[in-house]
């Protein structure tokens, strides 16, 4: 159910009727195109505004006034450069492991177990269950599950792999983990949308031609499997880089691994601080446009959706 | 689901593979699959975990395991929040969902049948919610309603909601109405049809698995999500919110029994469709 949605990029089989122009489109257009409009991009001309407003006249707890406070952006930009530098480099490290872990497991499920139909819905259902359980709650288990008192510390200390007394939650490690396990079936679905579809005679021919498995590889299934790797790497990086739930010291990570998603939170919902919770939602925006435009341009998917 | 099984189709037209290279079956082909288990194992390790713990027979903190008991299935909603939670979370995804799907339905098919001005325009303002992180949206629409006065409850949950699931809507449904053959259609109104008629005997009928896949993809969207929900719930609590807020004091273990149960109805629901797609697929080639 979940990969349709990713599996935007499906062959045509039969030949696309001729489009037509009609007041008709216009009826069925209109309601959806109002509806994002009014909640999606009105909100988002708000938060622009919104950045740049400055307290109002009698300095009271969350009353701002419409102003042009550039300054907001210099300042927020001083104050929160680690927690934006934390936010990108962690979601680029889970989104490589993410993939790292997916390739291969896409691959086999979408290659190998290719002549077994029924073995392969299974295997997909699998990669998506994690999404049939509650996000927080599976973020909650594998806290419990590495805590100090869990089964994993208390076998790597036994090990003397982990010094004693060491963690392994409340670590820019756990978060990392974290933002990794709950972005993995993003990241497998596209690979695999992409594998189901090589024609494995193009893997063939390479064989042919003296090219060994690894050259193969490299040369045929990869760049034939790119689009998916692309679609994947942007549905785990752009969450992954917002996402507040795994860095919040109630799940895996301490104040000290604390990311942008953490600081707007608390800007907005607790100390009313609105102008910075909105400068650096919209840093945050410019980053993930300018990186995902680029990334589609450098990778000429043109249309991702 | 319907895409896949699209491009499972066509992957069987693919004439069959001669005998593999022997060198293809050593070690590799072995190491992928037990690699392939190891991975499933991992994927399922929080999910058994989760489960596990809603037998826990515990009061407050489910955290130490203190033995077996079926207490909290059997008196769920002993504590009242985590039903009146789950309660929130089932009524907002029920209503987004239909509004979702509606309006990005009819989105879908303007898309693929018809021409029209600001097309660049529209796809972007589809694609952008998608490529939006939560917490952006979500502080968006907080300051909208903040900015508008409107009090944060339910129904700016919903609206919330609806809004981010257009966008998987239509891509779902879209794949659908590419894949439709129109002379379907023609046929139909060859045999003087009115359009009504065509489309609702020919065209929503043919639609249905992708709009069915599409409204069951925004339900699990719309159950799931917490970080939009936070910033436009106000008082309100679904779900999600409940377990956040919880998450600090300690979780009652009726909220394992919660999840578990929505888990077990979904992967039983997904396993026996696709069984049955499976045993049907058997009976067509059998009978081509």
């Amino acid at each position: 159910m979940a990969f349709g949605a990713f599996s935007s990029a499906t062959p045509v089989a039969a030949e696309p009727a001729v489009r037509r122009r009609s007041p008709i489109a216009l009826f069925l257009l209109l309601p959806g195109a109002l509806y994002l409009s009014l909640f999606f991009l009105v909100p988002f001309v708000s938060l622009v505004l919104t950045s740049f407003k400055a307290p109002g006249e009698f300095g009271d707890i969350g009353e701002y006034d419409y102003a042009f406070k550039w300054e907001n952006y210099v300042a927020v930009v001083q104050t929160y450069w680690p927690h934006i530098a934390r936010s990108f480099g962690y979601a680029a490290v889970a989104t490589v492991l993410a993939l790292l872990f997916s390739y291969p497991l896409a691959y086999f499920i979408g290659v190998k177990l290719r002549r077994f139909p029924l073995w392969q819905a299974l295997a997909l259902t699998l990669v998506i269950a994690p999404f049939f359980i509650s996000f927080l709650l599976r973020t909650l288990a594998w806290k419990q599950i590495l805590s100090d008192e869990g089964p994993v510390v208390t076998v790597l200390q036994a090990l003397t792999v982990l010094p004693e007394g060491a963690h392994i939650t409340q670590t820019p490690a756990a978060v990392i983990f974290g933002l990794t396990y709950n972005f993995i079936p993003f990241m497998c679905l596209p690979i695999y949308t992409s594998l189901e579809r090589l024609d494995l005679r193009y893997v063939e021919a390479g064989g042919d031609l003296y090219a060994s498995p690894a050259t193969t590889f490299m040369r045929v299934t990869l760049p034939l499997s790119m689009p998916g790797v692309i679609s994947g790497t942007l549905l785990t990086f752009i969450p992954a880089s917002g996402d507040y739930i795994n860095a919040s010291s109630a799940f895996l990570g301490a104040p000290d691994t604390a990311m942008i998603g953490n600081v707007i939170e608390a800007n907005f919902l607790q100390l009313q601080n609105y102008p910075v919770a909105a400068s650096l939602s919209i840093i945050l925006m410019a980053v993930i446009l300018i990186f995902v435009s680029a990334y589609i341009k450098r990778s000429g998917t043109e249309d991702l959706l | 689901m319907q895409a896949g099984a699209a491009v499972a189709e066509t992957a069987k037209a693919v004439p069959p593979k001669p005998a593999r290279r022997p060198f293809r079956l050593g070690v590799g082909k072995w190491g992928l699959g037990v690699y392939a288990i190891l991975a499933f194992v991992f994927l399922l390790i929080p999910i058994v975990y989760t489960i596990v713990f809603s037998f826990n027979d515990v009061r407050r903190s489910n955290i130490v395991w203190r033995g077996f008991t079926l207490d909290n299935w059997i008196n769920i909603c002993q504590q009242p929040e985590v039903c009146e939670a789950f309660g929130n979370s089932i009524l907002v995804a029920v209503v987004a969902t239909l509004l979702a799907t509606a309006l990005g339905t009819a989105m879908a098919i303007a898309l693929v049948r018809y021409r029209f001005r600001f097309r660049t325009a529209t796809t972007l303002l589809l694609f952008l919610p998608m490529a939006t992180p939560e917490v952006v949206l979500g502080a968006g629409l907080a300051a909208q309603f903040l900015t508008a006065g409107v009090s944060k409850g339910i129904v700016t949950i919903i609206l919330a909601h609806t809004m981010f699931c257009i966008s998987f809507v239509v891509v779902t449904v879209r794949a659908r109405v590419a894949s439709l053959d129109p002379a379907l259609e023609e046929a139909g109104r060859d045999l003087y049809a009115s359009p009504a008629q065509v489309f609702w005997r020919i065209t929503f009928p043919l639609l249905l698995p992708g709009i069915i896949a599409a409204a069951l993809l925004s339900f699990a969207l719309s159950f799931d999500d917490f970080i939009i929900t936070n910033f436009n719930s106000g008082a309100a609590v679904t779900f999600p919110k409940y377990v956040y807020t919880a998450a600090t004091r300690g979780i009652p273990a009726q909220a394992n029994v919660i999840a578990s149960a929505v888990f077990l109805v979904a992967i039983i629901g997904v396993v026996i469709a696709q069984v049955s797609a499976g045993i049907r697929r058997k009976r067509l080639a059998k009978a081509g």
